[in-house]
């Protein structure tokens, strides 16, 4: 017996606004986000793919995704649409790294 | 700057490594990786910021299983672990060094690192060169752990031929302030047993100097060893002006993963986190469960300091798509702030529950961005005591939190002793837009809306005046808080507490330091 409706979907993209796009330590903040979640979580350049595991810091590095990219995520299973938001979140955030600040960066 | 006698890092020979069968072959590198890994987070536990960043890093890569999985299959097709590996890492590191980017380019040294360190398990025999103390360095390029193997305490300098000042042994070489030039270009073979004087901030690299020349050099070092120092010496103490006076000094913050790798110790606390960001994405607001959990990894960060989070300051320039309004001809005096939610009071709900949660767990305090009329801040009380007995009826604990306002729309600063709240945070940043009537995103009039306006500090003066008056905590978290050139002026205008981003917390506390509030008038 399959239960549908137990396969959570989600996408979303944002772009790459820290200074240096998705290299070492945003990548390992990324993964280490991504395997919170238990649902599968995959990172792409583009809408069509190549999707790579989201969990994997050896294969988030190899998209060597550059600061301005548009990086898409998807997910599928429990707490999809958390982790999408979540990931997307932090790339949102710049990964919380030091940028040139755009004015909804600042705070008062 | 540094004075010293080269040593030239070669190339470590290796000895071949006989291959076995397959299956001893797969042990050996599966050991082989599990050690590589265990010293790496050795490392880690006694590193702290950049270093302890790189290396997490490092251990990532290797304890992701797709590093080494093309070696498993070279090793189960018969290959020796050590050729396997080194194979399959040279793959790995071409593939960074492929594209322009000189930040990916910098991480394959990272890798070289990796594979040095587990070929060390895999060839034992291989290691062995000592770098005396004090010596000017010089490679084609560092491997990290290398330069973690040497002690730095003893002065000495770093000449790299190849290399990239974006390496993560360039920014370890700067936060320990190891003098560091990079992409010299030279023959290193030559330089050997010559004493060498290095100056980083202008990449010279002088061989055999003069006596002359040695004087200037050091007279140089000298003036460039104070500034440096000064700044980086402040981080980690406490905020105090030059007359002893305490300054409160916190971070602004947006989320438990972007606090990872600052230590709490530099600041009071978090003096503002902005909630907004959860809630953009596809998947609308966060529910009640996520923000708790949100919330409390920001207080289980903060150890036990205390954690000032303001509610969803959506609209203005942060529009989130299903809640604020489109198409305001004027956003920034449109449905923003509490104005927003006020009007979602299921979304504001929500999060108030969430914060309410969270404040069973250690000292979390509510702030309202952009209130105008004393009614606002009462009507949010009525959420969030009609919040309270919610969750005392669903039994789920929760501490009603302090509840506080921000001050940055001239009215509540000119008639801040109308609002009954628990303390003020000054949003220096809106207040300055506001009262010069100059647009923070409008770069022609970017030099009207600066916080030293005199009519923007009088309000500052006030509004901390008020606090000292009632008793109420008063601080400010908009970005001139960690302006230098602004912060000796918010000091004279009676404010004690300052919340800023975590890089400009050296800085800030420096900038205190040199402020002298005898003769105040506050």
């Amino acid at each position: 017996m399959k239960d549908e409706t137990a396969a959570e979907q989600a996408t979303d993209r944002a772009e790459l606004i820290n200074a240096v796009g998705l290299h070492a330590r945003p990548s390992v903040k990324l993964t280490q986000l991504a395997k919170t979640f238990d649902c599968r979580v995959e990172i792409a350049l583009s809408a069509d793919g190549p999707w790579v595991d989201a969990k994997s810091p050896v294969k988030v590095m190899r998209v060597k995704a550059p600061r301005g990219a548009v990086l898409h995520v998807r997910a599928s299973g429990k707490s999809a649409r958390a982790a999408a938001a979540a990931l997307m979140g932090l790339v949102r955030d710049g990964f919380g790294e030091a940028m040139d600040q755009p004015a909804d960066q600042s705070h008062g | 700057m540094a004075d010293g006698v080269v040593t030239v890092l070669g190339a470590v020979k290796r000895p071949r490594r006989e291959a076995g069968t397959p299956a001893q072959e797969a042990l050996a590198l599966k050991d082989a990786l599990a050690q590589a890994l265990a010293e790496i987070e050795t490392l880690v536990g006694c590193t702290a910021g950049d270093a302890s960043d790189m290396l997490a890093f490092q251990a990532a890569m290797l304890s992701d299983d797709e590093l080494a999985r093309p070696a498993f299959e070279s090793v189960s097709a018969g290959e020796s672990a050590s050729a396997a590996w080194e194979v399959a890492i040279a793959d790995e590191i071409s593939g960074y060094r492929a594209g322009e980017d000189a930040y990916f380019s910098a991480r394959a040294t990272d890798l070289e690192d990796i594979r040095d360190r587990v070929l060390g398990h895999l060839t034992p025999a291989a290691d062995g060169e000592l770098i005396p103390g004090g010596s000017v360095l010089v490679a084609t390029d560092l491997p990290l752990s290398r330069f973690l193997g040497i002690d730095w305490a003893q002065g000495g300098a770093i000449v790299l031929t190849e290399g990239s000042p974006t390496s993560h042994v360039a920014m370890l070489a700067r936060a320990r302030r190891v003098p560091m030039v990079v992409g010299l270009g030279a023959a290193a073979g030559s330089m050997a047993g010559r004493e060498a004087l290095v100056d980083a901030a202008s990449g010279e690299v002088v061989l055999d100097p003069t006596d002359d020349t040695r004087t200037a050099f050091a007279a140089r070092a000298g003036r460039a060893e104070v500034d440096a120092a000064a700044a980086a010496v402040f981080r980690r103490r406490p905020a105090a002006t030059k007359d002893g006076t305490a300054i409160s000094v916190n971070l602004n913050a947006a989320s438990a993963e972007e606090l990872q790798g600052i230590d709490p110790a530099i600041c009071d606390g978090i003096g503002l986190v902005r909630t907004e960001l959860m809630f953009y994405g596809p998947g609308g607001p966060p529910d009640e469960d996520a923000q708790y959990e949100a919330y409390r990894r920001i207080l289980v960060w903060a150890q036990g300091r205390p954690v000032t989070i303001r509610t969803l300051d959506a609209g203005g320039d942060k529009p989130i798509e299903g809640v604020t309004m489109s198409g305001e001809s004027n956003p920034f005096l449109g449905v923003r702030g509490i104005r927003l939610s006020l009007r979602h009071p299921a979304l504001f709900q929500t999060q108030l529950r969430a914060l309410a949660r969270a404040a069973a767990h250690a000292d979390l305090r509510i702030m309202l961005p952009m209130v105008t009329v004393p009614a606002e801040l009462e009507a949010a009380r009525t959420l969030l005591d009609e919040a309270m007995t919610s969750l005392a009826g669903d039994r789920i604990p929760a501490v009603r939190p302090k509840l506080g306002i921000m001050i940055e729309v001239p009215a509540a600063a000119i008639a801040v002793d109308q609002f009954d709240a628990d303390f003020f945070s000054i949003g220096s940043n809106d207040l300055t837009q506001y009262v010069t009537a100059a647009g923070r995103d409008i770069g022609a009039v970017a030099d009207l809306a600066d916080p030293l306006n005199p009519a923007v500090m009088r309000l500052i003066a006030s509004v901390a005046q008020h606090g000292r008056d009632s008793g109420r905590g008063v601080s400010l978290c908009g970005d001139a808080g960690g302006e230098p050139r602004v912060i000796g002026a918010l000091l004279h205008a009676g404010l004690r507490s300052l919340s800023v981003a975590p890089q400009s917390v050296a800085a800030a506390k420096q900038a205190i330091a040199g402020v002298d509030l005898r003769g105040a008038t506050s």
